[in-house]
């Protein structure tokens, strides 16, 4: 139902609005905060914890455009989205940004009238079974029941690597990830399938965790990140580089605890990331001091890792190739000068 | 042409007909500029925020796949494919729906008024709980709470280790017919041709002679009858694919997904109760006259429920039944709550989410959705006519 509405508000946003983009900063400042569009529950990335608090590595990256546009983290609401909401709720101005656990492609990004700010996680898609079937492969799957989430780029690569292997499948799609969860706790289908990350965090959610276990086989790339409107290109900027900010803070060594020991810091680099010198704030029509503000009030991209997902959480994900690019993973961020 | 409340004076401004004529003609190009700016400007946001249009998108590779399809579909079929199964699914699932709960309804209505005190309080207390409870709800518990607790394939339950029960579904034998099947449905649809001749035969000597005809046994042994012989005659044989647990699943049979039952489940009981109703009032908006009349013609009891009662309460019954037949089909779409591969979950779901193409499917889905609630007007409105009090 809540589909539907959304698909209704952007049909009639669609039809009713003059053909001029109505700039979102200016909208969010006017506002005073910003909507951002997470999942409904995803351990580790969005998901609410004892206090009802928003906590994850998504909600993070929300928090950090917070910080540079209004120099306070909190100032976010957080609209939780199903996989299948998740685009027209962006693309009808229902959220501002969207942090989501999503996937980029070419046809999203094309396609749909959006643009893509980076990647804060990448992820690769895997399947989980119960321990029971003795499987050991992905490749023994063949006939088997799967549980996918609908309106996922999983639920495509799922079809793509059985018809590749010629294996054959029955996928029941589920509009979010508990559903799913639920349903390979139930029984219902022998295989989870979905990013290898979720797949450690939804196995938390199960009754006996200990009795699934995640398959080898990675089928898939999948680089997550957060997701703006197209034609807005002063806020797709500020997105883009506030991620920029986490990952170049971590490789700089700025952290929380030290931020403000490193204004000191004779480094031009930190001296141009924190806004002693230069004016990388006033380019992106935001406060000079708004990396500053994302490290001290989020942390650099590592703290935000290791706090939400890795050794400091419940997941204990290694940083494999979400490390810096200079050991041995991917994260690289363009050069904030 | 002289108008009898024409202006004496002559003036066209005056002349009311000309005038209406004018105010509509200004009415239809409104709303013609209007669908046509609404269409236009559309047209341009979406193209001015790089959202794709069109249809073209219909035959681009779906990519995905679906758990039942009536018709052949894996992921290399298109996106106009994938709109299809989803119209079928809605299909089978709403007419079998509407067929289940008119036989519940009618059943727990008669049953409503029935002067045993045991049953009628059943079928008040099935009633007041069915049609208070909201049908999420009850789908959430036929989906969960009955379905959801089966045992797992391995332990299946098993009759005659033919028809499985579990978790995944209801596993059947498909029966598997050799060529000669043709002659026998023929032969089934020829028999129904006798009938109808049988019993125009029988009604016309009822009016010429007084003498009643037995046509129903008589139908049910021609039915059995001609296509039994047909079947033997033309030598077809019939053999049954039997499910068999191979690897994770059953594999062969036919498989009744948990989801579909759910649904149906759902959607029958609770529709089921609202009709007990309609038919409850239709039968009591018969007057007493009428039965103490008919008593007093010699009727029987059955005739009397036959010729006199139902066809005066169906007048009552039809057009509130209609409205219920048009609930049921649009409560349908909630199946996207369960992963039933309805038209809402497939193509306003999925489809809508990889392909982007949000205001061309919606538009479609409602599309269909209005075509067949409008389908199942006409037919039943077609029906009321027959059934309508033809006054002399």
């Amino acid at each position: 139902m809540k589909k539907i509405l959304s698909t209704a508000i952007v049909s009639t946003s669609l039809m009713m609005a003059a053909s001029t983009q109505a700039g979102t900063l200016e909208d969010v400042k006017s506002k005073g905060f910003m909507n951002c569009g997470v999942s409904t529950g995803l351990p580790g990335f969005s998901n609410t914890d004892d206090k009802g608090e928003w906590k994850g590595i998504d909600v993070d990256t929300c928090r950090a455009v917070a910080a540079a546009v209004f120099g306070d983290a909190s100032k976010v609401k957080y609209v939780p989205l199903t996989a299948k909401e998740r685009f027209t709720a962006l693309q009808s101005g229902e959220v501002d940004l969207l942090s989501r656990n999503t996937t980029w492609t070419l046809t999203r990004d094309a396609g749909l009238g959006l643009n893509f700010a980076g990647v804060n996680y990448y992820d690769g898609q895997g399947f989980m079974v119960s321990k029971k079937i003795g499987v050991k492969s992905a490749l023994e799957l063949d006939g088997a029941t799967v549980c996918v989430q609908a309106g996922t780029t999983t639920e495509l690569n799922l079809a793509d690597y059985f018809r590749a292997n010629k294996m054959s499948y029955k996928p029941i799609t589920f509009d979010t990830s508990d559903q799913t969860a639920s349903a390979f706790d139930n029984g219902r289908c022998d295989v989870l399938t979905s990013d290898q990350s979720q797949l450690y965090a939804l196995r938390i959610k199960l009754k006996t965790p200990a009795d699934a276990v995640v398959l080898p086989e990675v089928i898939s790339k999948e680089p997550l990140g957060p997701v703006v409107r197209q034609g807005d290109d002063e806020w797709f900027n500020i997105a883009k580089w506030s991620l920029n900010a986490m990952i170049t803070a971590e490789e700089l060594g700025v952290s929380q605890a030290n931020v403000d020991d490193m204004t000191k810091s004779t480094n031009p680099n930190i001296q141009r990331l924190l806004g002693v010198t230069g004016e990388m704030g006033g380019k992106l029509k935001v406060g000079n001091d708004w990396a500053y503000n994302i490290v001290k009030q989020v942390g650099n991209y590592g703290e935000v890792f290791e706090r939400n997902v890795g050794a400091g959480s419940p997941l204990k994900i290694q940083r494999g190739i979400n490390a810096q690019w200079n050991k041995g993973g991917f994260l690289y961020s363009p050069p904030i000068r | 042409m002289k108008t009898p409340n024409q202006d004496p004076s002559g003036k066209l401004w005056n002349d009311p007909v000309f005038r209406g004529r004018v105010f509509q003609a200004v009415v239809l190009l409104a709303v013609i500029a209007f669908f046509a700016f609404i269409i236009n400007n559309t047209l341009n946001n979406l193209d001015a925020r790089g959202i794709s249009t069109g249809f073209g998108f219909l035959s681009q590779e779906a990519g995905f796949g679906i758990i039942q399809s009536l018709i052949e579909y894996n992921e290399t079929h298109t996106y106009g494919r994938t709109f299809v199964v989803g119209i079928l699914n809605t299909l089978l699932v709403s007419l079998v729906g509407i067929f289940l709960a008119t036989i519940v309804g009618f059943l727990v209505g008669i049953g409503r008024l029935s002067s045993n005190w045991l049953i009628s309080r059943l079928a008040a207390i099935y009633i007041e709980t069915f049609r208070n409870i909201p049908l999420l709800l009850q789908i959430f518990f036929w989906y969960f709470a009955v379905l959801g607790v089966m045992p797992h394939p391995r332990q299946s339950m098993s009759w005659g280790e033919a028809v499985f029960l579990n978790v995944r579904g209801l596993y059947i034998p498909d029966p598997q017919f050799s060529e000669g099947i043709g002659f026998v449905v023929a032969s089934i649809f020829i028999t129904f041709g006798i009938i109808w001749f049988l019993k125009r035969w029988a009604h016309k000597r009822q009016d010429d002679t007084g003498q009643q005809f037995p046509v129903f046994w008589t139908s049910i042994g021609l039915l059995i009858a001609i296509p039994g012989l047909v079947y033997l005659v033309s030598g077809t044989t019939l053999t049954w694919d039997i499910p068999e647990l191979r690897g994770f699943n059953f594999k062969g049979g036919i498989t009744i997904l948990p989801e579909f039952t759910a649904l149906l489940l759902a959607l029958t009981i609770y529709t089921a109760a609202f009709i007990a109703e309609i038919v409850r009032a239709g039968i009591q908006s018969v007057p007493k006259g009428q039965l103490e009349a008919s008593r007093a013609l010699g009727l029987k009891n059955s005739q009397m429920l036959r010729l006199v009662v139902i066809p005066q309460a169906m007048r009552v019954i039809i057009p509130p039944l209609t409205s219920q037949y048009l609930n049921l089909t649009k409560n349908s779409s909630l199946a996207t709550a369960i992963g039933y591969p309805d038209l809402v979950a497939i193509f306003a779901g999925t489809t809508l989410n990889q392909s982007g193409q949000a205001i061309e499917i919606i538009f479609m889905v409602m599309a269909v959705y209005l075509t067949i609630s409008l389908t199942i007007s006409l037919i039943m409105n077609i029906y009321n006519k027959r059934m309508a009090l033809v006054e002399r």
